[in-house]
């Protein structure tokens, strides 16, 4: 692809940020009542406050609500619930990666002099529907004529992907539990994540509650043999296994986007948005390489071209991992490892949250959860906290973050739309 | 300009053949790169010269999986945690890859599956709701 | 408040090309996009490569739930070679391609893109009549569909509304309907290419010839007001009051200002483009107007220093009869409650003063849902072009057009205005 370089008209900062306990709501809980959650949090976060009058327009990533909650046309009924109306409210979707792409419109509608104040945001509703019909909604965002007639679902397609990585590179069955450790490991730091646990902490709940009901102890040396156990941990499609899969849940999500040269009204600390980038990507079967995910290369590139920073600047991420084998695939991809050396790094630590490249201080799509519309600005609300020292006990010491990436996928790699991040 | 002509490259004509038991690629007639399934323009070269050629149905497999957890549509075939199936991706002999069900592996032993298995195409017919429909599957050989 | 708005660089359409609209069996969405892309790179009169096409953005309502597919915007960008480029998709009910248009107006005014190509897409038609009604009914405020409304419902509370505030009555409404289906017959896009006359005689004579009682309608509006050819929906909406399902796809071409000369010697500039959004009727102060069409037609107003006077044509919104009365209004074409005069003076007529859906409106040339918003700007097009064949308006120095293009129920509403200079 003939790479044109990217500029803007106009630079933007994150003023503001606030995101909903991710989670299974009872049914009644509807996506704008978890927005409102979240919108609230934003309106708190923002240093000299915001109302909701000054806000000049609505972005809203979200994926089926048309099919989890039999309602489409949300933007105007969740810019309803935070008097946004009568300002314009447009919802955008690219499967996975709806509110990163949403994101990034808000960005290039500010940047062409329309907008000076954007809110943007991501929710998503899946527990209204049993598993089986919630694995056919995600699962037509894959290809219709030849993926889904194979019987293909999103675990099915990355496990594909796994097999193939680990027929490539030696990856294990290991490699992926390491990722889910770590990622359940930061997620217990994280109130807002679904799984507010540690494996750890997991294993002790789940030794606790058998021995409540009457049944033997069960004991597990360490992490690895927990997972390893099929009563714990069963295989969704091999190799992903349950722990390797990022969760159906709720949950919505906001930052507020702003003209840089308004920044200041809002707080002493923004954070600027330095480089965006999107491409979109063939269905598993048109890849060259099916251990990368080429969209993701070509969107990094053009936010790093943008931002003026090569993938070493970067100082902490956060990657879509919504299967443990995504993340591998994003580390290698984003240029921080190469192909082939992510899961060297893994062992060795270096994504923990006191590795050298932190990565899904959150938890992750797997421990936060991934409510699918509310996970791209989802990862942007974490970036907003860490980079501003905001992030509690999971706040990243000792290093200077100044410069982060957050990373969104759609689907298995159809979409990717990659963001750059400066706190100066 | 997409050529058009006859509908002939549309994704109804790729299920058309599949009833005939026919898995049929679109060749292009300017740099000779075959597209699966049939599609109007070539994804190598941009060119709307297409023509339709079959494909001999042998392959080797190059990636799968074993599911477990399926949509309602294969849940309705009876598989589930206890009878999984295995989905890959097939590269057949002419060098175009395509998903398909796969059969004849060992799904209980998914680890066991190898990439570079042989393969070949077979047909299933199966009725969903009140359509019949041809799914494209390889058999290990 | 609203604020004054400005955009960082111009933009200009170069192309615009739509599928014919309509029920199709043997059709999909890929292949309905396929014509009207190609009919757009052939509208481009010094033509275009497509790789510099930097990005689509893509206008889609629920081809999830209608064909059980979601992601289209890889999906079409495959299709017409344009991976890897970014493709995205926009989603507003009914204003969903009006809002990629929208979108990516932005895209090239920021400096981002030179050239984007926008448009939209939908295929309704392969799932039953409840099933799309249920779909439909999706784009409403839950409460609405708690009790009991159905999209023609709520347009036919509005329409009571209507009716009381203003003294008008159901004949009002067939005057918008002959007026449309007048427009269609010469539209050979439209779902029905055919006015109300044509299909009266169409009707005597299948009767004539299979030998059953001849109909005797003397006119247009007794036909309307028979309920055997003109059943109750959801009253006063009777059929020939509401638009059809449909599929299509449309598309148009769009690029930086200075640019435009390379591709064409009649661009048609953006010069107005707005956009609001609306609550549900029991919010709402007052049925009889939509609120976020206000918003719209002010923002595009001011952006490009055009009054409504200064709009010569415009398509609007006519999803149900009843909301082009309204539309009229909203966009300050005529005053609140002078609206249906104005129809049936002819002033809205194709040789009128304001000719309003010439295309035949989204009655007559159907209503894919994501397909609608660039399809009504398509017609703008072609008649500021002088392209639209048998159906030109005879204005001299025709040069400003708009686009209304309504979403669901009043949530969404976006207004574009196009100049040609």
């Amino acid at each position: 692809m003939v790479h044109k370089k990217r500029k803007l008209g106009r630079d933007v900062a994150v003023v503001g940020a606030g995101i909903s306990k991710f989670g299974v709501h009872p049914r009644e809980v509807r996506t704008t009542d978890l927005f409102v959650e979240a919108f609230t949090e934003l309106k708190a976060s923002v240093d000299k406050g915001i109302q909701a009058e000054d806000i000049d327009a609505f972005y809203l990533g979200n994926l089926s609500s048309d099919i989890f909650e039999k309602q489409i046309h949300i933007a105007p009924a969740t810019a309803n619930s935070v008097g946004l109306i009568p300002k314009p409210a447009v919802r955008f979707e690219d499967a996975c990666a709806a509110s990163g792409v949403a994101f990034r419109e808000a960005i290039i509608a500010i940047a062409s002099g329309i907008y000076d104040i954007v809110l943007v945001g991501g929710t998503e509703k899946m527990t209204n529907l049993p598993t089986p019909e919630v694995t056919e909604t995600l699962a037509i965002n894959s290809d219709p004529i030849i993926e889904f007639p194979a019987g293909f679902t999103f675990p099915g397609l990355y496990a594909t992907i796994a097999t193939a990585h680990m027929a490539k590179y030696g990856t294990t069955v290991e490699d992926f539990m390491r990722v889910g450790i770590k990622n359940h490991n930061n997620g217990g730091l994280n109130p807002k994540a679904h799984f507010n646990s540690s494996i750890k902490d997991i294993m002790k709940r789940r030794a606790a509650s058998a021995v409540e009901k009457g049944l033997p102890e069960p004991h597990w040396a360490d992490e690895m043999e927990f997972l390893h156990d099929p009563g714990q941990n069963a295989v969704v499609a091999w190799p992903m296994r349950l722990f390797d899969c990022s969760t159906i849940c709720d949950g919505a999500s906001c930052v507020l986007l702003v003209a840089q040269d308004i920044a200041k009204n809002f707080t002493d600390a923004p954070v600027s948005v330095i480089g965006t980038g999107q491409a979109s990507g063939y269905p598993l079967s048109e890849r060259d390489d099916m251990t990368s995910i080429k969209a993701s290369k070509e969107a990094a590139q053009e936010a790093y071209e943008m931002a003026g920073v090569g993938p070493a600047d970067i100082k902490i991420a956060e990657v879509h991992d919504c299967f443990t084998i995504a993340e591998i695939l994003a580390m290698e991809d984003l240029g921080f490892f190469k192909p082939g050396e992510a899961v060297k790094a893994i062992r060795d630590g270096a994504t923990a949250l006191d590795g050298a490249l932190p990565i899904n201080t959150d938890g992750g799509l797997k421990a936060k959860g991934h409510p699918i519309g509310a996970s791209g600005v989802g990862m942007i609300v974490e970036i907003f906290k860490q980079l501003r020292g905001e992030a509690g006990p999971r706040q990243v010491k000792g290093k200077d973050l100044s410069i982060a990436l957050t990373h969104n996928v759609g689907a298995h790699g159809t979409t990717v739309v990659v963001h750059v991040f400066e706190r100066r | 300009m997409i050529s058009m002509a006859e509908n002939e490259f549309s994704s109804s004509v790729h299920n058309r053949f599949l009833a005939e038991k026919k898995l049929m690629g679109a060749k292009c007639k300017r740099c000779g790169a075959i597209s699966l399934p049939l599609r109007p323009i070539c994804p190598k070269c941009n060119a709307s010269e297409m023509e339709v050629v079959e494909m001999n149905g042998r392959g080797k497999l190059v990636a799968y999986t074993v599911i477990s957890v399926g949509p309602p549509m294969m849940i309705e075939e009876g598989f589930d945690r206890e009878h999984p199936y295995c989905s890959g991706i097939v590269e057949l002999e002419e060098g175009v890859r395509i998903p398909g069900r796969i059969v004849g592996v060992n799904v209980a032993k998914p680890d066991q599956i190898k990439i570079g298995t042989p393969v070949t195409v077979e047909y299933q017919e199966r009725v969903h709701g009140e359509e019949k429909r041809t799914f494209l599957a390889f058999r290990a050989v | 408040m609203q604020k004054r708005r400005k955009l960082g660089r111009g933009v200009a359409v170069v192309g615009a090309g739509m599928s014919k609209f309509g029920m199709y069996k043997d059709k999909d969405s890929k292949y309905l996009f396929a014509e009207a892309f190609n009919e757009m790179l052939s509208s481009v009169d010094k033509g275009v490569d497509p790789n510099d096409i930097d990005a689509l953005y893509l206008g889609n309502f629920t081809n999830d739930f209608f064909i059980n597919q979601g992601h289209w915007g890889p999906i079409i960008s495959d299709l017409i070679g344009l991976t890897p480029k970014p493709s995205t998709r926009t989603e507003g009910a009914c204003a969903a391609s009006a809002l990629a248009f929208r979108e990516g107006v932005f895209a090239i005014a920021s400096g981002f893109y030179d050239m984007v190509l926008v448009g939209g897409v939908e295929e309704m038609s392969k799932r039953s009549t409840e099933e799309v009604a249920e779909g439909l009914a999706m784009a409403a405020i839950p409460y609405e569909k708690r009790v009991g409304f159905t999209f023609p419902g709520v347009f036919g509370a509005t329409a009571t509304a209507y009716f009381a505030k203003y003294g008008a009555t159901r004949e009002h409404l067939m005057n918008v309907t002959i007026k449309s289906h007048n427009n269609a017959r010469f539209n050979p896009k439209a779902q029905f290419n055919a006015s109300i006359r044509d299909i009266m005689d169409q009707r005597i004579k299948r009767c004539k010839e299979r030998g059953e009682p001849v109909p005797a309608w003397r006119d247009e509006k007794e036909f309307l007001r028979d309920i055997a050819a003109n059943p109750v929906v959801a009253w006063p909406m009777h059929l020939y009051d509401c638009c059809p399902i449909s599929d299509g796809a449309s598309c148009m071409l769009l690029v930086a200002e200075e640019m435009a000369k390379n591709f064409t010697d009649n661009p048609l500039y953006v010069v107005g483009i707005g956009q609001g959004s609306g609550k549900g009727m029991h919010a709402k102060d007052e049925l009889t107007y939509f609120e976020a069409t206000r918003y719209a037609a002010k923002e595009a107003y001011e952006l490009s220093g055009l009054k409504p006077e200064d709009i010569q044509i415009a398509e609007v919104h006519d999803c149900f009869s009843i909301a082009e009365l309204i539309h009229i209004e909203d966009l300050g074409f005529f005053k609140p409650g002078e609206g249906y005069k104005a129809v049936e003076e002819g002033l809205t007529r194709l040789d009128g003063p304001k000719p309003i859906n010439t295309s035949g409106g989204l009655k007559c040339k159907g209503h894919p849902v994501g397909a609608t918003g660039t399809g009504q700007l398509l017609e703008i097009w072609k008649q500021l072009r002088g392209e639209a064949g048998e159906r030109q308006v005879p204005i001299k120095d025709l040069r400003i057009g708009a686009a209304h293009n309504l979403g669901g129920t009043g949530g969404t509403c976006t207004f574009t205005i196009l100049e040609k200079r």
